[in-house]
């Protein structure tokens, strides 16, 4: 079976985005750290322009987000379409064109980000020449899938490319219409739009970056790789229909929650509001039918490491999934907006369901694709363990000291005056900001390790010719 | 559950056609988007000021910004202040800081008047932040002296024990470039910032010999200054 994927499919495409997804994983992971020490302990900025916390942090998020994020959904993406179409990529020059160009703007973001190259739009950083790069790269990918899908050999399409194709479509959207900005320098620009209409058209592509990027397309790597892995089909076939239409339909809306209060027109954010909370429906759908793959097959979880991470991902996903329409709620959200609440929430998000359904999916591809076993299994179930307990602090951490700063900021003593200044507010946060960063610490051990594991498995790949086997293997079938 | 995995009409098309799943896919995702949008650039209602036109400053567009005066109204920013911003921007301030005062009894005693739309339509970008991990700047100007702003942003902790904020030392020793100033008021020009030739003049002159630090303390000490609002009078539904 192997062998004949290996004549048949590109995975080397696949090995090379799975292979730098997990050296991102651990550079987007130590930038976070790093910056949350420097919000602990900010002699840590140096008083270096390039190490300040406020040139560092848009460099941990695109790190993260597209880099770790886009490796990983361009690996699972490329491998899922061509497995599930029974056919080749549809061009392996194109592929090659998205994995040098993607990885040419990371590049370009490592630079220019921690020189205060930046056009200030929270996610969408990069100024307008690297924007240009990503709109070009980007439809390669999207042209390349579409065009695989259309050569297929399968009548129906699977679920899993519903949810990467919505991806990439939305995404095109979103990165074109928030990126509009007229250049006034090679690197400097000012956005076209300002103010209020700036405002939502920004949180339209913040919330989006994280219902479609982070959501949608890992919801396809979901579909894939946990039935996959549990060597089952996915539990409800109507369910993922619903769940697919409701999602892509819904999450467009919520981008107004994100400005409640604000000098936004009242109607717009009670809106999103409105759909944020009607969206816990769809999400819990997906999440079921993901966690009910498994039923029947429970007593694998014992065993199977990977799926572990798949299933504590679905949890976390479950859970971020009502506590953002909760916060989207007015009165919540006039207590939780400005504070690390959010930062909590979009990590509970971020460390739990989007890195853990991706590390489990990473874990799957590249055994499939360097045809071995993991070097040692002992270590992924540390960096299950890790990635778990050290994403459980930082939550907890940001839980606390978000409602704490929430709390502190609103509070009137008994002559009717504030009884905080916001100085009070700040020495306050800092146990839990060195928590914060401890619990970041922790998930980043374990990112570390999985680095070492994939490494030293890639080592083991090599030193056996496991890839060569496979395709002289495949050679020899198809002349037999 | 044969009939669970049978696809059936609209549904049947979109999973047998890749290109009727492209286009249904794009038709569902563009609703929210438009529907929320759109409105914002032609409804009145969305700027205070198309009710309450005297929180802009009459001048805007026809005489220089050098005529302005504190509280004559809303109104661009002048080169000084530009050149802040950007600074501002470069920085990642708005990381820290948000430009956004909600109207609730605390941040109106916090921060003051809650923030109206008209007051940030000449900001491209916007500059609301989402996160305070710092205090609110919207209403700063006037509050701190400008030794004050000089003294917090080489070494925010010589004035605020507790302030876990960078310091910004590098600041000082930049000197600004007019010219530079001068082409980035010309290019908020073209994205709809009405400037006049004498402000494009003004720039090289106001700029001259400035700092990056001169310029985020003028920026900072006009944040919230620019029109007077009356506390009697509903800005806002």
């Amino acid at each position: 079976m192997d062998a004949t994927a290996e004549q048949k499919y590109n995975l080397d495409v696949v090995r090379w985005f799975a292979v730098m997804a997990v050296v991102y994983l651990v550079v987007g992971a130590s930038v976070g750290v790093y910056i949350a020490s420097e919000l602990a302990w900010p002699v840590l900025n140096f008083d270096s322009p390039y190490l300040s916390f406020g040139r560092l942090r848009p460099l941990h998020t695109n790190a993260v987000i597209f880099a770790f994020g886009g490796c990983t959904l361009m690996a699972t993406a490329f491998y899922s379409v061509q497995r599930t179409c029974g056919v080749r990529l549809w061009s392996d020059k194109m592929a090659w064109f998205t994995f040098w160009g993607w990885n040419l703007v990371i590049v370009l973001a490592v630079i220019t980000l921690p020189l205060g190259l930046t056009q200030s739009k929270e996610y969408a950083e990069l100024e307008w020449p690297i924007d240009i790069l990503i709109a070009v790269v980007w439809l390669s990918y999207l042209f390349n899938f579409v065009m695989t899908i259309a050569n297929r050999k399968s009548s129906h399409i699977y679920v899993s490319n519903w949810f990467f194709l919505s991806m990439m479509i939305m995404i095109t959207y979103l990165h074109v219409v928030n990126s509009l900005a007229i250049p006034v320098s090679l690197f400097k620009s000012y956005s076209i739009f300002s103010g209020v209409q700036d405002a939502m058209i920004q949180w339209w592509w913040g919330h989006n970056a994280v219902g479609f990027y982070l959501t949608a397309g890992f919801l396809g790597i979901m579909y894939y790789f946990v039935p996959k892995q549990a060597n089952r089909p996915v539990y409800s076939y109507r369910l993922s229909v619903v769940h697919f239409w409701a999602l892509s339909f819904g999450y467009v809306w919520l981008g107004a929650h994100h400005l409640q209060y604000t000098a936004l027109p009242d109607w717009t954010g009670s809106l999103g509001a409105a759909i944020s909370l009607a969206m816990i429906i769809p999400s819990w759908g997906g999440a079921l039918n993901g966690i009910m793959t498994l039923s029947g097959a429970w007593d694998k979880l014992r065993t199977d490491y990977v799926l572990r991470f798949m299933i504590m991902s679905l949890a976390f996903y479950a859970m971020s999934t009502f506590e953002g329409p909760v916060m989207s709620i007015k009165t919540v959200n006039a207590l939780s907006h400005y504070t690390d609440w959010t930062v909590g929430h979009v990590h509970s998000g971020a460390l739990g369901w989007v890195a853990m359904v991706g590390i489990g999916a990473l874990y799957h591809l590249i055994t499939r694709c360097f045809h071995t076993e993991m070097y040692s299994v002992k270590l992924i179930n540390l960096h299950f363990w890790a990635a778990t307990i050290g994403a459980v602090i930082y939550v907890v951490a940001m839980w606390v000291s978000g409602i704490m700063q929430g709390l502190m900021w609103r509070a009137y003593d008994d002559y009717g005056t504030l009884a905080y200044t916001f100085a009070e507010s700040v020495e306050a946060m800092h146990p839990y900001y060195a928590m914060r960063a401890v619990g970041g610490g922790i998930f980043l051990f374990g990112a570390a390790i999985m680095l070492y594991n994939v490494i030293m498995t890639v080592r083991q790949s090599m030193a056996e010719g496991c890839v060569e086997q496979a395709r002289t293997a495949s050679l020899a079938t198809a002349t037999a | 559950m044969s009939e669970n995995t049978e696809s059936k009409g609209l549904q049947n098309w979109a999973e047998t056609n890749i290109w009727a799943l492209v286009l249904l896919t794009a038709i569902v995702v563009s609703i929210g988007g438009i529907v929320e949008i759109v409105p914002l650039f032609f409804m009145k209602s969305t700027f205070e000021h198309n009710k309450y036109p005297e929180i802009v400053w009459a001048g805007v567009g026809k005489r220089p910004l050098a005529e302005w005066k504190t509280g004559d109204g809303i109104r661009p920013n002048r080169p000084l202040e530009v050149a802040g911003r950007d600074v501002y921007i470069r920085e990642g301030c708005y990381l820290c800081h948000s430009q956004m005062i909600r109207p609730f009894r605390d941040e109106k005693e916090r921060y003051g008047h809650y923030s109206l739309a008209s007051e940030s339509m000449f900001d491209h970008p916007f500059q609301w932040g989402s996160k305070r991990t710092g205090p609110d700047l919207a209403r700063v100007g006037g509050k701190y002296s400008d030794v004050w702003h000089r003294k917090h942003l080489r070494a925010p902790r010589s004035v605020v024990p507790e302030s876990v904020m960078p310091n910004y030392p590098w600041l000082e020793g930049n000197i600004l470039d007019p010219e530079a100033i001068e082409s980035h008021m010309r290019g908020l020009a073209t994205v709809g910032v009405p400037y006049t030739e004498a402000d494009f003049a003004a720039a090289l002159e106001e700029t001259k010999g400035k700092t990056e630090l001169d310029a985020v303390v003028a920026y900072l000490q006009v944040l919230g200054t620019m029109a007077k609002l009356d506390d009697s009078k509903a800005y806002r539904e």
